[in-house]
């Protein structure tokens, strides 16, 4: 017995070592799934409080329009209903994905397309001093610059899912625009060359080529993108108006799932039904990513066939 | 339409969009800059912050943010790298990887306030570290160690195998090609990697609030033994942040020149992100030079 | 290889070393002794200016002071992490609090004012017209003697202390309509500065120039007019421990009762002194005459 374990061991330090690195690099991947399982298991232990300890019911939750944890609702039960802020949390979420994702995309062609050295230059480094920027910093030029514009051009008091928009497309923007440039220069050189060789313009490469096959490496930029402005709580929170009423237009003051949390929760103490209603709203947000990004891979996967057939 | 004026104008359309995009960005650093640097003096980044009088400085959310940042790192960079390691050159294609993968996306997407409350109940509260750097720490970690996971795979996988093949043609072990030869050829987009998470760290607030505590008690720069608790070194005391210091004075500040700190502090911040940038990079080419070329 | 090697021991029998020696010598003088107090962001600077006070007057002690909102002191209190919890509101008002369990020390007492643009061509209103603005009967300045703009509630976050008082005292128990929420002093002052037609309410340390303060039923929003009750909106600023405080807790929190807290920095931070007071408030809203 003893003996086969030596031999085993005992094959060559290379073999050592390498036995060694997996081990040492699985240990860090599985330090990495215990936290968002640590995390899972707490969101998951408070949120579900809400309609196991307090007997909330969920679809009423989901349904609901009125948000006022501590008071009774018109059906006598608390009022629990987390409809406005998930609609919110969507709306602003797609409509900055949406609006930011163009602009993105045709600044990460042109620097890796069609300037790279001006790309190298001056849009890398400031995109990435962007990302560096606290949110407070964003609210504040958005409650300064943004609401006021969004006031007088397109009417009611400012706040509300466009302003909210226009903000995280700001802040959305350079993490996107520099994750997709890092998906295009992944595109070996050799397609570009093999597409121009034969007689393919700029753009037809750029557009036929390099783009589609670039599809995968983008989508997880958006993805990346829509889940910071998912997550986005001080800078949205300044500019959205947090009013927990389903939003009738843009402009009409609205809420996010993050934005009656970050308000909520200090106000509220451990334990309650008002903390483990916001407690469930953490864990909405949770199971909400969780669709988005199953959605987006599924796209992924299916551009990816299509690219390569 | 023929080829050629489409590319004339599909071209001309993407240098529209950069310039666009450029004017924005430039535009908000310029009015971050110019609202801020006026304010900016030797007094205000190196006197303790008043809470409600006029003249406060920066100088200890300064320091609090550039260890907290260090701290962070010297945490988050070898886990990240190892797991990195672990998903690019280790683990096979099949959907337990990819279900690895979709965790860890989701663990990015979390809302940096809860990462904040989960840090304090288990950090803060759990482990009795109590509001301090470490549990801060701790927190600004399990933020960062996804986008940090996510950025190091994807440098790990932008090396062709080509290099990997001769490693394993001149004998050596998988894990010896991965750090002998893959990670150092990796290092320049590892560092922007780290650079850009290092940037969203320095700017975090919410999840501070909670972990790191919004105080910051005067420091004793004279003593630099970590084990005393007016050290600057002490991982053990609470620190408030530079951005949680923004946070704080723009929602709560009374002192009559909230404004112009708040603003001072902005600028601060972009400014300390750009040298840490530049001083990242400068470091990596130096690093790539000598793992490389020697 | 070797040679790394032997550079890489060094090194960390250095750092152990270090580590050893910055241990050995750390400061070890007997009264070190540090209390944590946790809640209200609102009472967190004057804890901390006389945390430090304290500090430079007895070495040794460290109060450690932090935010996290009154929810969060109250909880930390009921369940012993903390030694103090700050708050703005009574724990019997709180839900999920045995406040039986809870000792109240109420160290200052706080004036909330309504706030409104300045543009609104207002600056009195009756408690009824307050109400109607507030419960969202009214919604044009015009119908209250102001300009023709549309009113935009500010209100403060469900929960809030602030909210809390300004719903008991101003609008006399009634919730206010669902509208937008703000959940910082000075953010909800700065929206109705450059919002038009904005309302919403700070305390009085919140006040300036940006800003209209309305008058109540012709009464100002002044300290004189708290300490006499005549301005209803007031709350007081609680520091709760346990039933049982340790003598560093107690010594602390008669320090900040004492005048050379309540004196000076109560009233630089904008507060009403609990020492200056006429009247006195219980939880629930009963008030006596102090003489």
């Amino acid at each position: 017995m003893d003996k086969i374990r030596a031999s085993l061991l005992k094959k060559s330090i290379a073999s050592k070592i390498e036995r060694r690195g997996k081990i040492i690099s699985l240990t860090c991947l599985a330090l990495i799934i215990l936290v968002v399982f640590l995390i899972f298991y707490f969101v998951a232990s408070r949120g579900l409080a809400t309609f196991f300890q307090n007997h909330i019911n969920f679809w009423q939750f989901l349904s609901g329009t009125q948000w006022n944890p501590g008071t009774t609702g018109t059906n006598g039960q608390p009022a629990v209903g987390a409809l406005p802020m998930i609609v919110g949390s969507f709306l602003i979420t797609i409509l900055s994905a949406l609006v930011a994702t163009p602009f993105a995309i045709g600044t990460a062609v042109f620097m890796t397309e069609i300037s790279p050295r001006r790309g190298a230059q001056i849009l890398r480094p400031v995109t990435e001093l962007l990302v560096g920027i606290p949110s407070v910093v964003y609210g504040f030029i958005g409650l300064q610059v943004v609401v006021p514009f969004v006031r007088n051009t397109f009417g009611g008091s400012g706040y509300g899912i466009l302003s909210g928009t226009f903000v995280l497309f700001v802040m959305i923007l350079p993490t996107v625009t520099s994750m997709s440039a890092d998906a295009l220069n992944a595109v070996p050189r050799y397609y570009r060359e093999a597409s121009l060789a034969l007689g393919a313009t700029r753009w037809q490469t750029i557009y036929k080529v390099v783009l589609r096959a670039a599809i995968p490496g983008m989508l997880t930029a958006i993805v990346f993108g829509m889940a910071r402005a998912f997550g986005e709580a001080l800078a949205v929170q300044m500019v959205i108006g947090n009013a927990t009423l389903l939003p009738q237009n843009l402009v009409s003051p609205a809420s996010t799932l993050t934005s009656i949390l970050t308000m909520g929760i200090g106000n509220t103490v451990m334990g309650s039904l008002q903390n483990n209603a916001l407690w469930s709203l953490a864990m909405i947000l949770l199971l909400m990513s969780l669709v988005f990004n199953m959605v987006i891979r599924y796209i992924g996967r299916k551009g990816k066939l299509n690219n390569e057939r | 339409m023929n080829a050629k004026r489409i590319d004339k104008i599909a071209t001309g359309v993407l240098y529209a969009i950069a310039a666009f995009v450029v004017i924005i960005l430039v535009a908000l650093l310029g009015y971050i800059l110019v609202q801020g640097v006026p304010e900016i003096s030797w007094h205000f980044l190196t006197s303790p912050a008043l809470s409600f009088e006029a003249g406060g400085g920066i100088g200890i959310q300064l320091f609090n943010s550039f260890y907290l940042l260090f701290l962070a790192l010297l945490i988050s960079l070898p886990i990240s790298l190892g797991a990195g390691i672990y998903l690019n050159e280790y683990a096979p294609q099949n959907t337990i990887t990819g279900l690895i993968r979709t965790t860890i996306e989701i663990l990015s997407s979390l809302p940096s306030v809860v990462v904040g409350l989960f840090g304090y109940l288990f950090f803060v509260v759990q482990f009795k570290l109590g509001f301090s750097i470490l549990s801060g720490a701790f927190a600004l970690t399990v933020f960062n160690l996804p986008i940090l996971t996510r950025s190091i795979e994807e440098a790990l996988a932008n090396i062709s195998n080509d290099q990997r093949e001769a490693g394993y043609a001149l004998g050596l072990s998988r894990w010896e090609t991965v750090t002998k030869i893959v990670v150092p050829a990796a290092l320049p987009s590892i560092i922007t990697g780290v650079v850009l998470s290092a940037g969203r760290i320095f700017g975090e607030a919410a999840a501070l609030i909670y972990t790191a505590g919004q105080s910051a008690p005067a420091l004793n720069f004279h003593d630099w033994n970590p084990f005393n608790i007016s050290s600057p070194l002490s991982p053990m005391r609470p620190a408030e942040t530079l951005a949680v210091h923004i946070w704080k004075i723009n929602s709560e500040g009374i002192m009559p020149d909230a404004k112009a700190v708040s603003a001072g502090a902005s600028a601060v911040l972009i400014i300390a992100v750009l040298l840490f940038n530049f001083l990242a990079r400068w470091l990596g080419k130096r690093l790539y030079k000598h793992l490389t070329a020697e | 290889m070797k040679k790394s090697r032997v550079i890489q021991l060094l090194g960390l029998i250095l750092i152990g070393v270090l580590v050893g020696l910055g241990y050995s010598q750390r400061a070890t003088t007997d009264a070190s002794e540090s209390i944590t107090a946790v809640g209200s962001t609102a009472l967190q600077p004057l804890v901390e200016a006389a945390g430090e006070q304290y500090s430079s007057e007895h070495t040794g002690i460290f109060i450690n002071v932090q935010g996290g909102g009154s929810g969060t002191g109250l909880s930390q209190i009921q369940s012993g992490a903390v030694a103090i919890g700050n708050s703005d509101v009574f724990a019997e008002e709180q839900s999920g609090i045995n406040a039986s369990k809870l000792k109240d020390h109420q160290v200052a007492v706080v004036g909330i004012a309504p706030i409104i643009n300045k543009k609104t061509g207002v600056t009195n209103l009756t408690s009824q017209q307050l109400k109607a603005i507030f419960t969202g009967k009214v919604n044009n300045w015009q119908a209250v003697g102001g300009h023709n703009l549309p009113i935009v509630l500010i209100n403060r976050a469900q929960g809030s202390g602030t909210r809390k008082t300004f719903e008991s005292y101003a609008l006399n128990g009634q919730k206010s309509a669902d509208s937008q929420e703000q959940d910082s002093s000075g953010l909800a002052r700065s929206i109705v500065a450059s919002t038009p037609g904005a309302i919403s309410y700070v305390a009085f340390s919140y006040l300036d120039t940006s800003v209209t303060a309305l008058k109540v039923n012709g009464v100002r929003p002044t300290k004189a007019n708290v300490k006499t009750n005549r301005w209803h909106i007031w709350s007081y600023e609680h520091l709760y421990t346990s039933l049982q405080p340790d003598p560093l807790t107690k010594k602390f929190i008669n320090y900040i009762l004492s005048a050379a807290v309540q004196e000076k920095l109560v009233k630089q931070l904008g507060y009403i002194s609990v020492h200056d007071m006429h009247v006195q408030r219980s939880a629930t809203g009963k008030i006596t005459t102090v003489k």
